[in-house]
């Protein structure tokens, strides 16, 4: 097990990532952030909280369940199977700049089933792609507006990102 | 919000009644009903679950909840549904179930809603072919689904069934509604009793997990719960009750005996109502009426079911391809 990221590093990377979204999305737009569940929720949250302290305004925040939109769904990857929950945004993603969240980007696979879920939800103004941990390995041609630590690890091991919400501890590390 | 449910590999490719299932398994279709809640309300009302699957309606008794509720659930999800009526089928040139199934299984069905007269005819198909069987209604054996919209629907105005008192009332002999309600509802930790006159108790009701009541006005002022069943005249040999207004006299739930109940007694009906017979309309049209919250939620139960099967399904497909 190999550490990568500790808690310090992570609150940095987010307070740049949420500079960056401020730097580049025109003052007159609105913005949403939406997180993939489970650990894109929690980043989401923290995203969304670094945004409206900065912009000064309530930022809207909700959870996206992408289960549905799976492409092996009928084709079952491993043992463990899918688990339906639900999906909570209580706000119109119409006309708004969507600030989607995820943990780790690397097959681009989720990315596109997140995409696929939001549309069904309404048609944002543009949706971009912020994640804490951008993995090399991507099978879809899908990459990240928004990246906060780019890393190169070889296909097998597993990059496992760690919150305090749900894991006690912030870290992120590979093994 | 419920906090995470616990984690279950979901095995069964049928659902042919409560009876089998554990509480587990009950708890964890409502969880994942949940997450299939919000298709209904977006503004794409449809997820790619089942894309490319093929859903027969195999119904052999007249339906209107049930039938259209599943149609929906299978549109929603993606699904291609075929509908499938005995009086214009082959069935009255004279073919078998099972010959009709298996015809429609070699056109390359995935899943049979099956309702049928007779009991165990869905676990029967079940054994005699692939495709995944939901039982619909069978007889006076069970009616899966609608237990689980039932306890579903209670779930969520109460929170939980543990340690509800919950009352089912009427024509108990000839309802398979009551007695999936019965498996689902004391599997979850509630207390169940039949109430209605001894000629509509079915045969041997004190060995089931209830209580049995012949007075209505007792049980009402105790309950959380009191679901309310049709009278069935269609499945009735004989004379049970004297008349239908003596019937409804002692077991009409009506404005006047509501107000002996709890002020926050959920009062629910399977559907389909007989108006001023078992139910009074204000009472089935009143603030503790969840009746169309019922229908509402068979859906999203509905689809949970439709979901899992064929992911229970998909993953036999898958090991026995590895053996």
């Amino acid at each position: 097990m190999k550490v990568i990221l500790d808690s310090q590093q992570i609150k940095q990377i987010l307070t740049d990532l949420a500079a960056a979204i401020v730097k580049n999305t025109p003052q007159d737009l609105k913005l949403a952030v939406i997180g993939i569940r489970s650990r894109g929720e929690i980043i989401a949250n923290r995203l969304a909280q670094a945004l409206s302290d900065k912009l000064d305004t309530q930022i809207p925040c909700g959870t996206l369940d992408i289960t549905l939109y799976r492409d092996d769904l009928n084709d079952p990857q491993g043992d463990a199977q899918p688990q339906v929950r639900s999906t909570e945004i209580d706000f119109n993603i119409d006309d708004k700049i969507i600030i989607l969240v995820d943990d780790v980007l690397y097959t681009g696979r989720s990315t596109r089933a997140a995409l696929d879920a939001l549309i069904d939800l309404g048609r944002p103004k543009a949706i971009k792609l912020a994640v804490l941990i951008d993995r090399a390995g991507r099978e879809f041609p899908i990459q990240a507006d928004y990246a906060g630590f780019k890393t190169d690890v070889e296909p097998g091991k597993l990059v496992q990102v760690n919150l305090i919400e749900s894991d006690e501890k912030d870290e992120v590390f590979i093994e | 919000m419920r906090k995470k449910s616990k984690k279950l590999n979901w095995t069964h490719k049928h659902l042919l009644g409560l009876r089998d299932l554990t509480a587990e398994e009950i708890t964890y279709i409502l969880d994942t009903a949940e997450g299939f809640e919000q298709i209904s309300t977006r503004s794409v009302k449809k997820a790619p679950v089942l894309r490319g699957k093929v859903i027969v309606m195999l119904f052999f008794e007249d339906s209107t909840r049930t039938r259209n509720s599943f149609v929906l659930a299978a549109s929603r999800l993606s699904a291609d549904v075929l509908e499938f009526t005995k009086k214009t089928s082959s069935v009255s040139k004279g073919e078998t179930l099972l010959d009709t199934a298996k015809n429609l299984e070699a056109m390359g069905i995935d899943m049979i809603v099956i309702r049928h007269g007779a009991g165990g005819v869905p676990e029967f198909l079940s054994r005699n072919i692939n495709a995944c069987v939901i039982n619909a209604g069978d007889g006076y054996c069970e009616h899966p689904t609608q237990g689980l919209l039932d306890v579903y629907t209670i779930r969520k105005n109460k929170g939980s069934l543990k340690g509800l008192k919950i009352a089912i009332v009427g024509d108990i002999a000839h309802s398979r509604v009551a007695r999936s309600d019965m498996w689902a509802m004391t599997k979850l930790g509630a207390e169940v009793t039949f109430v209605g006159p001894p000629t509509l108790m079915p045969a041997k009701v004190n060995e089931l997990p209830v209580n049995i009541s012949y007075s209505l006005d007792e049980v009402i002022g105790k309950v959380d719960v009191i679901n309310m069943l049709r009278i069935q005249f269609e499945r009735m040999g004989g004379n049970p009750f004297p008349s239908v207004r003596e019937y409804s006299h002692y077991f009409g739930l009506t404005v006047d005996r509501m107000k002996n109940a709890k002020s926050d007694i959920l009062v629910m009906h399977p559907g389909p109502i007989n108006r001023g017979l078992e139910i009074e309309s204000q009472v089935a049209d009143g603030k503790n009426s969840v009746i169309l919250d019922q229908v509402k939620n068979g859906l999203a139960v509905r689809m949970a079911v439709l979901f899992l099967l064929n992911q229970a399904a998909m993953q036999q497909k898958k090991i026995n391809k590895k053996l």
